[in-house]
């Protein structure tokens, strides 16, 4: 298969107005992968799949990363696409797009109408990071149960406090459970206190 | 009531068996507990496994795996239970007849195991439901699941009809269903039943005489 | 007093008819306790009369927040809860995430270590077949016979794995550049015994069930997954080789030492639970191949790379993407590191058997209730692996 550099030279010609970047993987794993922006990533993608030097018709994994604020950026959540071919048996061409952290902002187009392999991760991406897809058919929770209101996988989502206070040799655990208000035991010495009013 | 011992073991020696009522009626229930056909996770497989040809479950009249909740007498709680599955658990529970009996298998049914910092584990399927078993191990292996099977037929054998301690459901206000938690924004509500789940105690902070005086 | 019912009176559906009398439909749901949903599944179906015309699968009963605990630890310290994502099958999976880490790190793993991981992936794939093929005939209605038979060569394996590994189930048995211990020279000529003995087995079970009647009846023809869909629909293992999609990670990716080893991939051309079914066996016939060659060629050597370093492991930043061959499919990892990289940033895991559920409705719309079980059966779901 043709190096990053090409497929990006090839897709930006296919998609006019595309805006494309590479963005590299750790030195050793070598699978760069093609950031594409939000207006045109379904375009990019159903090229992708239709022309005949790449055949992607195989959507291996989709998943979503939440890259918080940081010095140089204002953070955002990422959706990864690794395509596959199994006509041509290459691969992977690995797509990201990205949208803002707010939750009213963070939507992507969705691309479960050009593989259905995708509808299933699309929708636990938006479970666990609340990223919204557009035209999706059915986005609605998938792992949590429907009442849930938070996106859990996000990095500053705060668990809710069911600690409980455990009889270990450190006293962390119990600092930890009252610190997020989880259920901690009443003390032997407020019994105490109980036990002499009595 | 009581029979002298030793005329009792003369008889035994004839084929005659003198008891009373109560310990053949526990020793009826003991030797066939019907448990729950119902896997949560890993600890299921082995719970299928001691159910299979070689740890053999027959033997202890623990084979009768029934997929309904009304025809069971056990509920093996066998891997994680999480906060989307602990309202159908209690559920299930409910559904038992009395005597009901429910056994722990695993770390994570005791008290969430390696998943314990997790977001949607329950820590521990007691915060709703009382046990009477509890089973330690990752996945606990079959023949762990068999002890426990015993040590419940040995509690099933103490347990009485009558008197002071008798079994909970010959009382007649007595309850059989617990309350079922209801899935909430964050997490469930309560997260714990407290009339059969209570924290451990902490003694740190008191010496043993300020106790000793009190 | 009550009448008889004349001969008029009776209700008799005139030839032809069929259709034209409007029932309600009835809305089902099976699971999360149900003994053929493979642990806490749940479907919702609605039905009209017995034929299914909407099933829609509700699952996260088992989300046990592995990707959140894995970023929370050191890399090494999620190896023992990827046990735990598809517990039957720990060995492969361990080597899944292995293998994505090595990828990041660029850790050359020694020839010796390769082979011992092809051993015992093969051994839990025939494992994990077996036991498929038994669990989906409980499906059918086989009450215990098939199940049985399965577990009781499922001990045999997992008395080896509890011998080198130390556990039954969550082995727990690779490392980054290797595994944990080596096999000794017993353990694998135990492992060389239940590879001559299981041929045998699998005659036996053949025998009992190909070409069976009963069998060819509930399968044949069910539940039949075309070969475009599958493909786009990201059905991989074997559920997309029954459907005729000729493709194996272990062919493509040649991982391990899977390029030298010496093997077919068979291929369906129905795509029907019965070609399901029969798949999985030749892979298991495929599997005693690949683990006579490689018992027979294991070359001397360390076991584990000398040069990785469990403790402070440590990742360049960036990320990747990992995947084998799970006895269930394209199992993957993708990973993400960040500055300090000694945990993952993000850790994702791609799992077969979410996925493969994805054509669980194409696949049961127009047959009755009793097959949505065994179609159900037929994907190969592990709930640890759906949920995670
Ligand atoms: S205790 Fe271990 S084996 Fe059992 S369900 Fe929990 S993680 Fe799985």
């Amino acid at each position: 298969m043709e190096a990053i550099e090409k497929i990006k030279e090839v897709a930006a010609q296919a998609v006019p107005g595309a805006k494309l970047e590479i963005i590299n993987s750790t030195p050793a794993a070598q699978q760069p992968a093609l950031l594409v922006d939000r207006d045109h990533i379904y375009a990019v993608a159903k090229f992708l799949k239709e022309d005949p030097r790449f055949q992607m018709d195989f959507c291996s994994c989709v998943t979503g990363v939440d890259y918080l604020q940081k010095a140089d950026n204002p953070g955002f959540i990422e959706v990864v696409y690794h395509l596959y071919s199994v006509a041509q048996k290459h691969g992977p061409i690995i797509l990201k797009v990205r949208a803002p952290r707010e939750l009213d902002q963070c939507r992507v187009p969705s691309l479960t109408s050009l593989w259905r392999g995708a509808e299933f991760q699309e929708r636990e991406a938006y479970d666990l990071y609340g990223v919204r897809f557009d035209s999706h058919p059915d986005l609605r929770r998938i792992l949590m149960w429907d009442e849930f209101t938070d996106h859990p996988m996000r990095k500053d989502y705060v668990p809710p406090a069911d600690y409980e206070w455990e009889p270990t040799p450190h006293h962390d655990t119990l600092e930890r459970t009252v610190q997020v208000g989880g259920i901690t035991p009443p003390t032997a010495r407020e019994e105490l206190e109980k036990a002499r009013k009595k | 009531m009581a029979v002298d011992e030793g005329l009792r073991s003369e008889l035994q020696k004839q084929g005659i068996f003198v008891l009373p009522f109560e310990q053949l009626y526990n020793w009826g229930r003991k030797s066939s507990i019907w448990p729950l056909q119902f896997g949560l996770a890993c600890c299921a497989i082995e719970m299928i496994a001691s159910a299979a040809a070689r740890y053999d479950l027959a033997r202890f009249g623990a084979e009768v795996f029934r997929a309904t909740p009304r025809q069971a007498d056990l509920m093996i709680v066998a891997g994680t239970v999480t906060k989307k599955m602990a309202p159908l658990v209690v559920r299930l529970y409910n559904q038992m007849p009395e005597p009901k009996y429910c056994i722990a298998m695993g770390a994570c049914a005791i008290s969430g195991g390696p998943f314990k910092d997790g977001y949607n584990v329950l820590k521990g399927i007691d915060r709703y439901i009382p046990v009477d078993v509890h089973i330690p191990g990752c996945p606990p292996r079959p023949e762990a699941l068999i002890h426990a099977i015993m040590t419940l037929q040995r509690k099933i054998a103490n347990q009485h009809l009558e008197t002071e301690n008798r079994l909970r459901w010959y009382d007649k206000n007595a309850e059989t269903e617990f309350p079922i938690p209801s899935y909430g924004d964050h997490d469930l509500q309560p997260p714990a039943n407290c009339e059969v789940w209570q924290p451990p105690r902490s003694y740190r902070d008191v010496t043993l005489d300020e106790v000793k005086k009190a | 007093m009550i009448q008889p019912l004349t001969e008029e009176k009776q209700f008799t559906r005139t030839p032809g008819s069929e259709g034209l009398i409007e029932t309600q439909t009835l809305e089902v749901s099976i699971g999360p306790q149900h003994p053929s949903t493979h642990g806490v599944f749940r479907m919702d179906c609605v039905l009209d009369g017995e034929t299914v015309v909407a099933l829609k699968p509700v699952m996260g009963y088992l989300h046990r927040n592995h990707e959140q605990l894995a970023e929370r630890m050191a890399w090494l310290g999620s190896m023992p809860y990827t046990d735990r994502l598809d517990y039957l099958n720990s060995m492969s999976n361990n080597w899944a995430y292995a293998l994505a880490v090595e990828k990041l790190a660029g850790i050359k793993v020694p020839e010796h270590a390769e082979y011992l991981r092809v051993i015992m992936s093969e051994l839990t794939r025939i494992l994990n077949h077996s036991c498929v093929i038994g669990f989906m005939l409980q499906d059918l209605g086989a009450w215990g016979t098939p199940l049985l038979y399965a577990f009781r060569e499922r001990e045999r394996i997992l008395d080896l794995f509890e011998a080198v590994s130390g556990s039954r189930m969550m082995c727990n048995y690779m490392r980054f550049g290797g595994v944990r211990v080596d096999m000794t020279s017993k353990d694998l000529a135990v492992a060389k015994n239940i590879v001559s003995r299981f041929p045998r087995f699998l005659d036996e079970f053949e025998m009992l069930l190909t070409g069976n009647e009963v069998l060819l009846a509930r399968m044949q023809r069910i539940g039949i997954l075309p070969k475009e869909l599958a493909i786009n629909a990201s059905i991989s293992g074997p559920m997309a080789r029954a459907s005729g999609v000729e493709y194996d990670v272990r062919k493509i990716d040649e991982y391990g030492v899977y390029g030298r080893l010496d093997f077919r991939v068979p291929v369906g051309n129905v795509g029907d639970v019965y070609d399901r079914y029969y798949i999985r066996v030749l892979e298991m016939r495929e599997s005693i191949k690949i683990l006579q060659q490689a018992l027979h060629d294991i070359p001397a050597g360390p076991h584990v790379a000398p040069e990785v370093k469990l403790r402070n492991f440590k990742i360049p930043p960036g990320d990747g993407y990992g995947r084998i061959e799970a006895p269930k499919g394209e199992l993957g990892f993708y990973l993400v590191s960040d500055e300090g990289g000694k945990q993952p940033y993000r850790y994702h895991v791609r799992p077969p058997s979410f996925i493969n559920l994805t054509t669980l409705e194409d696949m049961c719309l127009g047959h009755k209730v009793a097959d949505v079980v065994i179609i159900l059966g037929s994907i190969d779901i592990v709930l640890g692996e759906v949920d995670r």
